[in-house]
């Protein structure tokens, strides 16, 4: 598979609150924004799947691998930026 | 003596109609909603009209949490059933979860999701399949969708039998009810107006080659020459009729009378056609003779073959020219799974306002003998309707349903 940077970039909250809304949506009772940040993701709504799309488009956008398990509803987005950047 | 089962409420989402109101008055005024390929560039296709539900903009009707999970087909069938559930008043959230179920048809699944997909499979690889992809092109998936949106646990499935399955759910629902539920959403919506979806009807051999949406789909005309496809279709919701009056519902469209279901002999063995026994199971089952009957809502597959098995099957059952016959499906081309249900919605819109809606384009074929309403709506006292329904590869179903004040 080609990637065109092979430079790693670094992910900021507005990235990966973009990333949830395309591939996943928003609940009718949730606003996504910066005070989701520390709300896991099954109280904003995310099943298993939806965060399995979404591993795969963090995959894809920041050139990196994750198992298909490591985001679990009991995470919080901020813990996913500082795995993220943390690689 | 069996459970009375009732309509009490439907959504509508056809290629000239979204909604109700909008389909009713489309359909009495005979406008059509067939047109070229918008969705996909059919050009090249040796088929290139459809039926579209044109102007459905998803994000104006349903959260955005469902939007990445769902095929097209599945958003109109998510629509349909919200307005079904609003139009027989019923909020499930408020009943025992357990006591409502759902049953819709399915012809294909979500196509254009999955070709979307395996696109993305062997362009890009398989990290870049969508997780949904698990079970947004999956035949059952709109069963699914309905069932967790509204939190409808009681018994439910799917009927995958072409274009019978609109009437094959409906009569799974009423075994339901008589078996205990209360309620139970069935129907079907469906299409797959796009490549992948267009190659394998094309393949069946009966897609109009017609360029002129007024003259491309013609049952029961000399000029028959196979069918547009459309998408949309109908949800309905069905009802004991005895819970529905416990909870203060009114009688209801009409009374799921009678149904009848038979499967044709192999292909090449010389046996008859089963349509007939379907038609005389499904009148016999409401307790009434052919007389009864007041319209029939025919199949109208405008192949000249089939065309002839359904006028001979109608002309056998009544006498020739005794029974108004309509195909409002040339308006809005074969919906598939998706069909029967909006046939079966048309009918008790007919016997609500006693006015059957016209078939369009047609100049019927003397030989056939039938009395089809053309051009106009024709307005007649109509107690008891009789829908007819073929699938591909063999099925064929009946049902009759009867005016709430009609015993």
């Amino acid at each position: 598979m080609s990637q065109e940077s092979t430079a790693t970039p670094r992910m900021t909250a507005e990235d990966l609150l973009g990333i949830l809304r395309t591939c996943a949506g928003v609940a009718d009772d949730i606003v996504l924004d910066d005070k989701a940040l520390d709300t896991d993701f099954g109280s904003l709504g995310y099943d298993s799947i939806a965060l399995l799309e979404v591993t795969a488009n963090l995959e894809r956008t920041f050139h990196v691998d994750l198992d298909d398990d490591a985001i679990k509803a009991s995470d919080t987005p901020r813990d996913v930026i500082s795995m993220i950047n943390s690689r | 003596m069996n459970t009375s089962v009732i309509v009490t409420g439907f959504g509508v989402t056809a290629p000239n109609g979204l909604g109700t109101r909008d389909y009713w008055s489309a359909t009495l005024a005979g406008r059509s909603g067939i047109d070229r390929v918008s969705r996909f560039d059919a050009g090249r296709y040796p088929s290139r009209l459809a039926g579209e539900v044109s102007g459905f903009a998803a994000a104006d009707h349903l959260p955005s949490r469902l939007l990445p999970q769902t095929d097209h087909m599945t958003r109109l069938a998510l629509v349909a059933a919200e307005l079904a559930l609003a139009d027989a008043n019923v909020s499930p959230g408020d009943a025992d979860s357990y006591g409502m179920g759902v049953v819709t048809a399915s012809s294909a699944g979500g196509f254009e999701f999955g070709q979307r997909e395996l696109q993305n499979l062997w362009r890009h690889g398989s990290r870049h399949v969508s997780a949904y992809q698990s079970f947004a092109w999956f035949y059952a998936v709109n069963t699914g969708q309905i069932s967790i949106r509204h939190g409808m646990r009681g018994p439910s499935g799917v009927v995958v039998t072409d274009q019978a399955g609109g009437l094959d759910t409906v009569a799974q629902a009423r075994r339901l009810i008589r078996k205990g539920t209360d309620l139970v959403l069935a129907g079907g919506v469906d299409g797959s107006i796009c490549p992948w979806g267009w190659v394998a009807q094309m393949a069946g051999g009966r897609l109009s080659r017609c360029d002129d949406p007024g003259r491309a789909y013609l049952p029961f005309d000399a000029r028959a020459a196979g069918h547009v496809p459309g998408e949309g279709g109908a949800i309905l919701v069905l009802e004991d009729a005895e819970a529905a009056a416990r909870r203060g519902a009114g009688p209801g469209y009409g009374e799921i009378a009678g149904y009848g279901t038979a499967f044709d002999p192999r292909p090449g063995s010389g046996g008859a056609p089963a349509l007939p026994r379907a038609m005389e199971l499904a009148v016999r089952d409401a307790g009434l003779s052919p007389g009864d009957i007041d319209v029939v809502f025919a199949d109208g597959a405008a192949v000249p073959a089939l065309d002839r098995i359904e006028a001979d099957a109608i002309t056998a059952m009544f006498g020739a020219g005794r029974v108004p016959v309509t195909v409002p499906k040339t308006m809005t081309g074969r919906l598939y799974a998706g069909g029967a249900a909006l046939d079966l919605a048309t009918a008790l819109l007919c016997l609500r306002d006693g006015v059957i809606p016209p078939t369009i384009n047609v100049t019927p074929e003397a030989a056939y003998g039938l009395d089809l309403v053309t051009r106009r709506p024709r307005t007649a006292p109509v107690r008891t309707a009789l829908i007819v329904a073929r699938g591909e590869g063999g099925f064929n179903s009946a049902m009759v349903v009867r005016r709430p004040d009609d015993e």
